[in-house]
């Protein structure tokens, strides 16, 4: 008895330092959208100004955790895949309102989903759900239960619920009753977005305090991240998301407790180069793009070790593929990234027939290795790892030829005319699952950037790469998926058709006012757990 | 006035000499990268510090103030020359010939050569060695930076059309050509002179612009407007002040074209 009041005690002061008391609550959290929301409509997001506003107010059936990665129960209390993934049951929490008051009922999933798959709609939320022709049966047998049923296995389904923001069906405010810890109570277009917070929230902390703690937030719309940097200085605003290296270091010397290095994140900065068979380049460089010798040779000539830390002053790590080390389930832990080794890079090379006279590497056929990497202009980190590329591929004897465009002529080259021969650019990835890679590996897809919309796959490896996402797409197992998946990885990492360079760090910066922040490298980086977030007593931020 | 533009030449005489001979004072090449040694502050070795991967700073001003300098005034040369050709001849000639040249210099004023410069510059071949794209980049603003030139010298032209002395050798039997050779040409010097200095440091700085878009000379090749993109990060600046070294060589070289100007000859 004894020891359960001593445990009891111990508790209720480990929770008194991280619950804030009913003082500390309310205060306004200030950051910045870096562009307009394009829609306040959940189901129509397909931009990262609208899924922010869509994560603090929509409430959603099951949260991918951030921080843990794993699936959480959200308004669906519990949830049953069936039927190897065609088929699945949700049981809703009991006594939950939209933020207008209106009771939350299994109507309102059923009438969600039914909209969201709507093909009139063009949901990119929706889309994710589409693996095959046939109608999608949801059906609500009670107040509670909801059962969804799809014409084919869906991979990876719980996971796609995260992003589904439930809209009431009964609801005279339509979409802006929602279900989530705040409600859009004004908009300025090009100026702010108002968030109130909703006084029918379901969650509560530990001492039975409704959820969230603030009592609004306020977005202002800012596209130029060096006043976003300067108004955090001023204490205007208290979050910033995905900070440049740069500015991290900026920041870090002013104020050392506000920054964030959370490790790698899921974004990759890689090269390709141009296997396209009808591509306008002469025909020995296309025999050059397409030996994995010569590919692997090129990246082996590369110090990744070296990009990270001169371009991305060590807030980067080395690429391994196409998965971060970030993605904690996916991600093939028997590869490491390709080393630094110029000597085994010219052995290589010299099994293809090239020779190297210590200046000048030529091909068999007395062509000097030269050739041309374009980037998008005013990228200055991807010029800067061109540069380094540059001197990296000259120590064994290769020209490389830097040639920055503006976007849209790049884009023009590099998907429509093809007229490049080796590319870099990076991949912005925000879905953990392979799913969501699915057009990139498939080689009949039209985003395959080394040679997309293959009528039938070009080399054996493709058709295995094409076969093994096809697998890993059709099976609800995730162990199963996982293995066929790591595959993908092995086989990318032997072929080298995208060079991984490196994944840079999730830098971010948080207000040392603001308490019970956590940081992740997910997306939302430092709101994710907005409902718990407060200003400490020892530092009230300026809206408060 | 005489002495500041004496003053003027002279320093310019001596940064252009100090470019041309580059080799000889950098203490590295331009390319190196010191990887261990980034945004590293003045020392011995590194005159005016490093770049942000490790590259002398001092020998990427010296070989980057060489490209500008040897080539804007190549560019202004190629841009006051077809000046001359299209603003001379149109404002001799008079009539319809003036209006559509006038016409169409008013129309290339008016288009945004910026996007066209990247527009050209877009659908380039590739395989461009860093030379040729300094070569090519320079040549484009000279092609293009002709239109304000050849107003200027139209109106000088059209004012010597009536003049007496064009008056009375056309009167004598002068044939055109000898005209325009002879009496007009040499009297437009003044302002050709001038437009080819006040074009120098405008194709100096569009050069500088293009590369803080990233779209001037191309790596490793340095130029002034590369080296001034090391000037975006303020903090880095504020941190580093040495690297408003190319800012302050440009500003100097800018006021000593500007201060050599003819301006008695250019307002006659």
């Amino acid at each position: 008895m004894r020891r359960l009041t001593l445990a009891l005690i111990a508790a209720s002061i480990l929770l008194s330092g991280v619950l804030p008391a009913k003082s500390q609550s309310g205060g306004e959290l200030h950051f910045v959208l870096r562009a307009e929301p394009k829609t306040f409509d959940p189901m129509l997001v397909d931009e990262e100004a609208s899924e922010t506003i869509r994560f603090l107010t929509g409430g959603v059936l099951i949260r991918v955790n951030r921080k843990t990665q794993a699936l959480e129960p959200e308004l669906a209390a519990s949830w049953k895949v069936s039927q190897r993934g065609k088929k699945i049951s949700f049981h809703l929490r009991d006594g939950l309102s939209f933020s207008d008051g209106t009771p939350f009922s299994a109507e309102d999933v059923a009438f969600t989903m039914r909209k969201l798959l709507d093909p009139n709609l063009h949901s990119p939320t929706g889309d994710s759900f589409r693996s095959s022709e046939g109608s999608v049966r949801v059906a609500a047998p009670s107040a509670r239960d909801v059962i969804i049923e799809f014409p084919a296995p869906v991979a990876g389904l719980e996971r796609l619920f995260d992003q589904v923001a439930i809209v009431s069906s009964r609801s005279p405010k339509k979409e802006t009753a929602v279900l989530g810890p705040f409600t859009v109570a004004e908009y300025k277009s090009g100026a702010y977005v108002l968030l109130k917070r909703n006084p029918y929230y379901w969650k509560k902390d530990a001492h039975g305090q409704r959820l969230p703690y603030l009592d609004s937030i306020r977005l202002d719309i800012q596209q130029n991240r060096d006043l976003e940097l300067l108004r955090f200085k001023r204490g205007e605003i208290q979050l910033i998301n995905n900070l440049d290296a740069s500015y991290f270091e900026n920041l870090a010397k002013e104020e050392p407790a506000a920054v964030h290095d959370i490790g790698p994140s899921l974004d990759a900065e890689h090269m390709w180069f141009n296997q396209v068979p009808a591509a306008p380049i002469p025909d020995f460089k296309k025999k050059w793009f397409r030996s994995a010798n010569f590919r692997l040779a090129v990246s082996e000539a590369i110090s990744r070790e070296d990009l990270c830390r001169v371009v991305f002053s060590g807030h980067a790590r080395p690429a391994v593929g196409p998965v971060s080390p970030a993605n904690l389930f996916w991600f093939n832990r028997s590869l490491q990234p390709h080393p630094h080794a110029p000597q085994e890079a010219l052995r290589r090379l010299q099994q293809d027939g090239f020779r190297f006279d210590g200046h000048v590497l030529r091909d068999g056929e007395g062509h000097a290795v030269e050739f041309s990497i374009v980037t998008n202009a005013g990228n200055k980190s991807r010029e800067q790892m061109a540069a380094m590329i540059q001197q990296d591929l000259e120590q064994i004897g290769i020209r490389l030829n830097i040639v920055t465009l503006d976007f849209p002529s790049l884009i023009e080259r590099i998907s429509r005319t093809f007229d490049y021969e080796l590319c870099l650019l990076g991949f912005v990835n925000v879905d953990l699952d392979p799913n969501g890679q699915m057009n990139v590996w498939l080689s009949s897809s039209s985003n395959h950037q080394w040679n997309p919309e293959q009528k039938s796959p070009a080399t054996p490896w493709e058709a295995e790469i094409d076969r093994l996402m096809q697998a890993q797409a059709s099976t609800p197992d995730q162990n199963q998926r996982k293995r066929s998946f790591d595959q993908v990885q092995k086989i990318v990492w032997d072929q080298q058709p995208f060079i991984y360079l490196v994944n840079k760090n999730a830098l971010a910066a948080i207000s040392p006012a603001l308490a019970n922040t956590s940081p992740v490298v997910l997306r939302p980086q430092t709101f994710w757990n907005v409902e718990s977030l407060y200003y400490s007593n020892q530092g009230r931020g300026v809206g408060q | 006035m005489n002495t500041i533009r004496q003053i003027a030449a002279v320093l310019l005489g001596i940064i252009f000499l100090a470019t041309l001979f580059a080799g000889a004072f950098a203490p590295a090449p331009y390319a190196k990268q010191f990887r261990e040694s980034p945004n590293a502050s003045p020392s011995r070795m590194h005159l005016l510090g490093t770049d942000e991967l490790g590259r002398d700073l001092f020998s990427r001003l010296l070989y980057g103030s060489r490209v500008s300098l040897l080539l804007a005034p190549a560019a202004a040369l190629l841009a006051t020359s077809i000046a001359a050709l299209v603003g001379g001849l149109a404002g001799y000639a008079g009539g319809w010939l003036e209006r559509i040249a006038m016409a169409g210099t008013d129309l290339s004023m008016s288009l945004p050569w910026l996007f066209l410069l990247l527009t050209v510059r877009a659908v380039l071949p590739l395989n461009v060695p860093p030379a040729a794209s300094l070569l090519i980049t320079f040549a484009l603003l000279g092609l293009f930076g002709w239109a304000a030139s050849a107003r200027v010298i139209c109106a000088g032209a059209r004012s010597l059309r009536n003049s007496d002395f064009v008056l009375q050798a056309k009167a004598c039997g002068c044939p055109s050509l000898r005209v325009l050779a002879r009496h007009v040409l040499p009297n437009l010097r003044p302002a050709l002179f001038a437009q080819l200095l006040i074009s120098i440091p405008v194709f100096i700085l569009t050069e500088a612009n293009l590369g803080i878009l990233g779209l001037g000379v191309s790596e490793p090749l340095p130029s002034w407007g590369g080296l001034l993109r090391g000037l975006e990060n303020w903090g880095a600046v504020q941190a580093n002040p040495w690297r408003l070294a190319p800012l302050l060589l440009l500003l100097i070289v800018v006021s000593c074209f500007q201060l050599i100007l003819p301006r008695e000859d250019f307002a006659a």
